[in-house]
């Protein structure tokens, strides 16, 4: 059953996907900067996808930056430091903040995040709204949190405890021992920690699509706005007919081609640590 | 100095520019380690004593920002919401096209919920039975079928949207509909309830199944009387937190159920369930207060399924 979907995903975006790409030319797809479906005359419409692609990535990173670090550290904390009292109170929250709507964390994005970056946006490069690739990056960093802080948390907990009983009865303390031998030592796990969480994030539409700002064209700068590959989809699929639509699809086969290669990597930084 | 410190004075381009920063950063923290291993040892044992200060530092106050963020979201949704909850026509029956009632919103979704265990409940249970049960352990089938579900579990929501938007609506003719959305959720919940089933399964002691055979039960009697009965509450679970994403779900289903706030008649009628509703007032930007209230309700639900999952968890746990 699992296996018929998958196909039927694969055939239907394939069909939609490809002849758009051929029609607008490979190099012109990947490569073209310039996505203006609605141009008419004089100008012919273009449908290049590289700017979307960049702003994912610049957003992607942008969300590793914010949540790898604090999502590593709670899980360091949860598995090893934190009294069994707290670690009962606390595990419940990270499942919480997994279970909340990405419409909410959106909208929190939005009547929050944005406001606050406003400001400085306009003193730093003279304008914008505050919807930019850093609102964007700040909002996904807070929702791959539990994707990372879960999986290392059990990459860390998987780790055999005569490593750590060995590190201190080398007279290491507890922090340095966990922080020099356990952590290195559940290094394959905790990248597959980031990996998902990557995954996460390139694939996030509507909390990106509130607070990114959605400008198609190269990102320039942190505070500016950009444009993924997913809100790309949503805004302009119910007004698109034709080649957009078609092209739009064709930006959904990108981002299928983009999770299937993280997906890969997932599956290989496992294997290697079984 | 953010300018000088960037390099935006090298005209570069930018990946370039990031290699250089990063080969930059690289050659100063080995200039920093080689200077270290020089100082002498009392020096040293302090400076090792303020960096393991410092980690663990780092950990309670990163720990503290995960859950300060949490709390901030809760606290502000709610604290601007609930005064709005009482707002008029906030749950109106009667409504119009455009409408910021919940009412029909809060209709379809629990519609939805239901089409979705009664389509994707048995079968990735089923599934996860023959997976578990009957298949041989590390027989290929068992790889690909599940090395399948994972790669379904990581595509993207609005891939699924994508793709029910061209299969349901557009190729089987369903239209924007009910029909069209649950569906394609459907398909995004099975590797969620595979998965979740099959740990269930999987944690049920051997001797329940020798003991039942010995007894003279045969094969499906065991399942069905025996095993599915003690996994219950890790299913139950599972399909507990699949009710939480069918209701936190929006991308999927734009393109699929469609955005038109009614309560449906029929199967094939186009309905916005409460996200997506909640996505459209936002849009409105007049609304702020009734997006607020309705984040309040959305909340609520994740926080009771939450909780109801929670409480079998620990049930499950102890027995």
């Amino acid at each position: 059953m699992s296996i018929l979907a998958i196909s039927l995903i694969a055939i239907f975006l394939l069909s939609g996907g490809l002849p758009a790409i051929h029609e607008i030319g490979v190099r012109e797809f990947f490569l073209g900067t310039r996505w203006a479906p609605d141009d008419r005359y004089p100008a012919a419409p273009a449908f290049g996808v590289l700017p979307m692609i960049m702003g994912s990535i610049y957003i992607t990173i942008g969300a590793l930056v914010v949540g790898v670090p604090v999502g590593l550290f709670t899980a360091i904390f949860l598995a090893y430091i934190c009294p069994r009292r707290l670690y009962v109170a606390i595990k419940p929250v990270v499942n919480l903040l997994a279970g909340i709507p990405s419409v909410v964390y959106g909208f929190f994005g939005m009547v929050v995040i944005v406001p606050i970056i406003r400001p400085i946006a306009r003193e730093l490069t003279g304008g914008g709204t505050g919807e930019s690739i850093l609102a964007a990056s700040v909002l996904l960093g807070i929702m791959i949190l539990p994707v990372v802080i879960s999986i290392s948390e059990s990459a860390l907990r998987a780790v055999p405890d005569n490593y750590l009983e060995g590190a201190l009865a080398l007279g290491a303390s507890k922090t340095r021992s966990v922080l020099c031998v356990i952590v290195p030592a559940a290094k394959s796990g905790i990248m597959a920690a980031v990996v998902l969480g990557i995954g996460r994030a390139i694939g996030e539409t509507m909390a990106v699509n509130m607070v990114a700002g959605n400008q198609p064209r190269m990102p320039t700068h942190l505070l500016r706005g950009a444009r993924s590959l997913t809100a790309n989809i949503v805004m302009e699929m119910p007004y698109s007919y034709g080649l957009h639509s078609d092209a739009l699809t064709a930006t959904g086969v990108v981002l299928l081609l983009f999770i299937l290669l993280i997906n890969m990597t997932f599956v290989f930084l496992v294997r290697k640590k079984r | 100095v953010i300018r000088v410190l960037s390099l935006a004075w090298i005209p570069l381009p930018l990946p370039v520019r990031i290699l250089l920063l990063i080969g930059i950063a690289v050659c100063l923290f080995k200039l920093l380690r080689w200077l270290y291993e020089g100082l002498p040892e009392e020096i040293l044992r302090s400076l090792v004593k303020f960096w393991d200060r410092l980690f663990l530092c780092l950990t309670w106050i990163f720990t503290g920002a995960t859950i300060l963020a949490l709390g901030f979201i809760l606290f502000h949704i709610l604290s601007n919401g609930i005064r709005h909850l009482v707002a008029p026509g906030l749950f109106a029956v009667q409504v119009t096209l455009g409408d910021i009632s919940m009412f029909p919103a809060i209709v379809s979704t629990v519609l939805m919920v239901v089409i979705v265990l009664a389509i994707s409940v048995p079968l990735g249970m089923f599934t996860a039975v023959y997976l578990v049960e009957y298949v041989k352990t590390g027989s290929r089938f068992v790889t690909i079928i599940r090395s399948a579900a994972e790669i379904l579990a990581g595509i993207p929501s609005i891939v699924y949207g994508l793709f029910g938007m061209m299969f349901f609506r557009v190729f089987l003719g369903f239209g924007y509909s009910i029909l069209a959305g649950s569906l394609t959720m459907s398909i995004m919940m099975l590797p969620l309830i595979m998965r979740t089933t099959e740990e269930a399964l999987k944690s049920v002691p051997d001797s329940f199944r020798e003991g039942s055979f010995a007894l003279g039960a045969g094969k499906l009697r065991t399942v069905f009387r025996i095993i599915l009965p003690s996994a219950m509450p890790g299913i139950l679970a599972g399909v507990i937190l699949s009710i939480g994403r069918v209701v936190g779900e929006s991308a999927a289903l734009i393109f699929t159920a469609g955005t038109i706030l009614q309560i449906p008649s029929s199967l094939f009628d186009s309905a916005s369930t409460l996200t997506v509703h909640m996505w459209r007032l936002s849009n409105y930007g007049r609304y702020v207060n009734e997006t607020y209230a309705t984040a309040v309700v959305l909340l609520m639900i994740v926080l009771l399924l939450n909780g109801i999952s929670g409480l079998i968890a620990r049930k499950f746990s102890k027995s």
